[in-house]
């Protein structure tokens, strides 16, 4: 009985999971091509993340009163409980990278390198993985999930850079290199939540702490 | 000190369990010696003849038990046939409604009727049974058996049933079956070891009463299959015969109390078999 | 529209001049597992045994108010007849010691006097057995002795009777108590797949196995209804303070 629940429970996380990848590559995509659509999408994807970060709360809630879990179970209930808010907070980034890219496509976009479609892909990949590890019990793959969050931390430090070089230059260019400035913050807000999901998918697997870099 | 303590303890034990075993053994002595001289004066005296043949005529040589025997018998039937519905019923009542008023005055009267001696029962039957009619009959020497069953019927049906869990009347019950039923279709199966040694016990009990039929089966010399004429059991004809002067007939006495005494050890010992090898496990 | 079985209206039984079940009022649904829980002596047992008028078997007892099962009130009907409708499961496990399992199975049918034919018989023997997941340990030995088997098999050849009566609820009565984990797990299962044939009243006086396995959770303290309702919502966040307690742990 208490297995059939946790299977559901996993299966409506990795769900909510794919929902906000999606709301990320989306709003990217507005960007870069300029889809406005795109990014009313990712508006309206937000709803349902809520109502199921909600349920999947409820749910958690209802396994350890009914069922009290023990051992692996009861680590993977309080993992998915968890795991829920950051995927919940990861919808919120993406929230905010559509409303910057929303912004900047009514405008001239700013001439920047490759470094900020190369800093989402790594962080799409990163959140991608992590999920993936979870659904599979996959310790490895998690702790490559970690330490990848340090390119993206240095990418995050080039963008910056560049974008005070074009401020510097050119002070017309401020406000949209602002709002550059905060997407590339949001996708390193993104990363380190993956980096935590995968963190806690190690609890959950081996009953290993790792994180705040607590090593075994 | 304490050794010297510890060591009388146990050669007061040892010596203790040494006298319980020397007395035990010693009960078994005399019917080893029963057993002995009814084989030894009693064997003589049977064969064929004497187990399948009524008595000669007087004075003459020979003749047998077969009369008593099957006067036996008939007594044992009609005792059972009265006793065994009459003692069933009251088991049950008591072991049913254990703690009314009225479970407790049958239980006295039960427990008195097994203390009368067996002589007065005699008596009472005589008064009630052989006085109005006019007669010695085996129905009233049956009677009187019967009521010297019937409380060891009554007590080991009541023992019988209440060790019966109440979970298996509860589950007959809430499937609907009414009380009647419950008890005839499940309670009795599942006790039926214990209630059938009871009544071989009581057979046993009264295969070899005298007193009570002194004055009611009255004893016959002839071989008799009416139960409203008098009949001969084997205990009475034993009386008779080694009361009497004739060695031959004392011989016959012999004969006859190893049978006697043969069927009552059969009967017991089939009865634990039956309390054993019957027995239902809950 | 949602179907109750079971109505229990203002429902009190005495022992004597003892009130040990106090007004109780509490309506049971169809195809679902309703529990009963409390602490020992709340009148759990006897509330389960007023549905099918077992608590009236015993000596100086007395009721008021109403059970109406299925639109009947359970009083106006011969006991008997009611009895045949509902099927009750106990503490300690009680197939019939003199019975085959094949007879115990049919038990009701035999001991009623209902006539049924060899076909009718091995039918809802097999059938009945398989509902209580018990066929294909037995089905190589059903003239062997009921009581030759497991307490668990036991108990699942009880349940197997009583649903041969294809009854219109079944009332278990703590019917793991007696049994080791194991089996109390496989039962555990076993009910809760059994609640889409059959309506189930669970009296229990653990308190997890109640939240495991039912959809309806009462609990009953000293003789009252404290509280009644969704089991999760009652594991989770109780009305009562009493009832929170319970499920702490603070008595009982």
């Amino acid at each position: 009985m208490i297995q059939d629940k946790i299977n559901k429970l996993k299966e409506k996380l990795i769900t909510a999971a794919s929902i906000v990848q999606m709301m990320i590559e989306k709003s990217i995509v507005g960007l870069t091509e300029g889809y406005s659509d795109k990014l009313f999408e990712v508006f309206r994807h937000e709803k349902d993340v809520n109502l199921m970060e909600i349920e999947i709360e409820e749910m958690c809630t209802n396994v350890i009163a009914l069922h009290q879990p023990e051992a692996k179970d009861l680590r993977t209930v309080l993992m998915i409980y968890k795991i829920n808010n950051d995927i919940e907070r990861i919808g919120d980034q993406a929230v905010n990278i559509a409303e910057s890219s929303q912004f900047l496509i009514e405008r001239q976009i700013l001439k920047l390198t490759n470094s900020l479609p190369h800093m989402a892909r790594e962080t799409i990949d990163m959140i991608r993985d992590s999920i993936s590890a979870f659904a599979d019990n996959d310790t490895k793959l998690s702790m490559q999930v970690c330490e990848r969050d340090s390119i993206v931390d240095k990418l995050h430090e080039n963008i910056i850079h560049e974008l005070i070089g074009i401020m510097i230059n050119d002070p017309k260019t401020i406000e949209r290199a602002l709002h550059l400035i905060r997407i590339s913050k949001n996708l390193e807000r993104i990363a380190d939540l993956s980096t935590n999901i995968a963190e806690d998918t190690i609890f959950m697997v081996a009953g290993r702490v790792i994180k705040h870099n607590v090593e075994s | 000190m304490q050794n010297k303590k510890i060591a009388l303890r146990l050669i007061k034990d040892r010596l203790f369990s040494t006298v319980l075993i020397i007395i035990s053994s010693f009960s078994v002595v005399p019917l080893g010696f029963i057993l002995y001289f009814l084989v030894v004066k009693g064997a003589t005296a049977i064969n064929l003849e004497f187990l399948l043949s009524g008595p000669n005529p007087y004075g003459e040589p020979g003749g047998g038990i077969a009369h008593a025997i099957v006067g036996t018998l008939i007594l044992i039937l009609l005792a059972a046939v009265i006793s065994i519905p009459f003692g069933l019923s009251i088991g049950i009542f008591l072991a049913e409604f254990q703690k009314s008023k009225l479970a407790y005055w049958v239980r006295l009267g039960v427990d008195i009727l097994q203390g009368i001696p067996s002589i007065v029962i005699g008596i009472i039957a005589w008064s009630w049974i052989v006085r109005p009619m006019r007669a010695f009959t085996a129905l009233s020497g049956g009677i009187a058996l019967a009521l010297m069953m019937l409380p060891i019927i009554v007590r080991s049906t009541e023992e019988t049933i209440k060790l019966i869990p109440t979970s298996i009347k509860e589950a007959s019950l809430s499937l609907g079956v009414s009380y009647y039923h419950t008890i005839l279709k499940v309670i009795l199966p599942s006790g039926i070891s214990g209630i059938v040694c009871g009544i071989l016990l009581s057979v046993a009990r009264i295969a070899g009463e005298t007193a009570p039929l002194i004055f009611t089966a009255f004893g016959s010399r002839f071989m008799n299959l009416n139960i409203m004429k008098p009949v001969e059991s084997m205990p009475l004809l034993i009386y008779r015969y080694a009361s009497s002067p004739y060695r031959d007939l004392h011989t016959m006495a012999w004969g006859a109390s190893f049978v006697l005494v043969v069927f009552v050890l059969t009967l017991n010992i089939v009865a634990k078999g039956v309390c054993k090898r019957w027995c239902i496990k809950y | 529209m949602v179907h109750k079985v079971l109505m229990i209206n203002d429902f009190s039984a005495y022992f004597g001049k003892d009130k040990v079940v106090k007004n109780i009022t509490l309506a049971i649904e169809d195809s679902k597992i309703t529990a009963v829980m409390g602490p020992s002596g709340c009148g759990k047992s006897t509330l389960l045994r007023s549905v099918n008028r077992m608590h009236e078997l015993n000596p100086n007892t007395s009721v008021s108010g109403s059970i109406v099962l299925k639109g009947n009130d359970i009083y106006r009907m011969n006991p008997i007849l009611l009895r045949r409708h509902i099927g009750m499961v106990f503490q300690r496990p009680n197939p019939f010691p003199t019975m085959s399992i094949y007879d115990n199975v049919i038990a009701g049918y035999k001991l009623n006097g209902i006539k049924l034919t060899r076909q009718e018989r091995d039918s809802i023997v097999e059938e009945s057995l398989k509902k209580a997941a018990l066929w294909d340990e037995v089905k190589d030995s059903l003239r062997k002795k009921g009581t030759f088997l497991s307490g668990g098999q036991q108990q699942r050849l009880c349940i197997a009777r009583a649903l041969a009566m294809k009854p219109e609820i079944m009332l278990l009565d703590e019917p793991t108590s007696a049994l080791d984990p194991k089996a109390t797990a496989f039962i555990e299962e076993l009910i809760v797949q059994l609640k889409k044939t059959v309506t189930i009243v669970l009296v229990t006086h653990n308190i997890a196995q109640a939240a495991r396995v039912s959809d309806y959770t009462a609990f009953l303290f000293l003789g009252e209804l404290i509280e009644f309702g969704v089991t999760e919502k009652i594991f989770t966040v109780p009305s009562d303070k009493r009832t929170e307690e319970y499920l702490t742990g603070k008595f009982g």
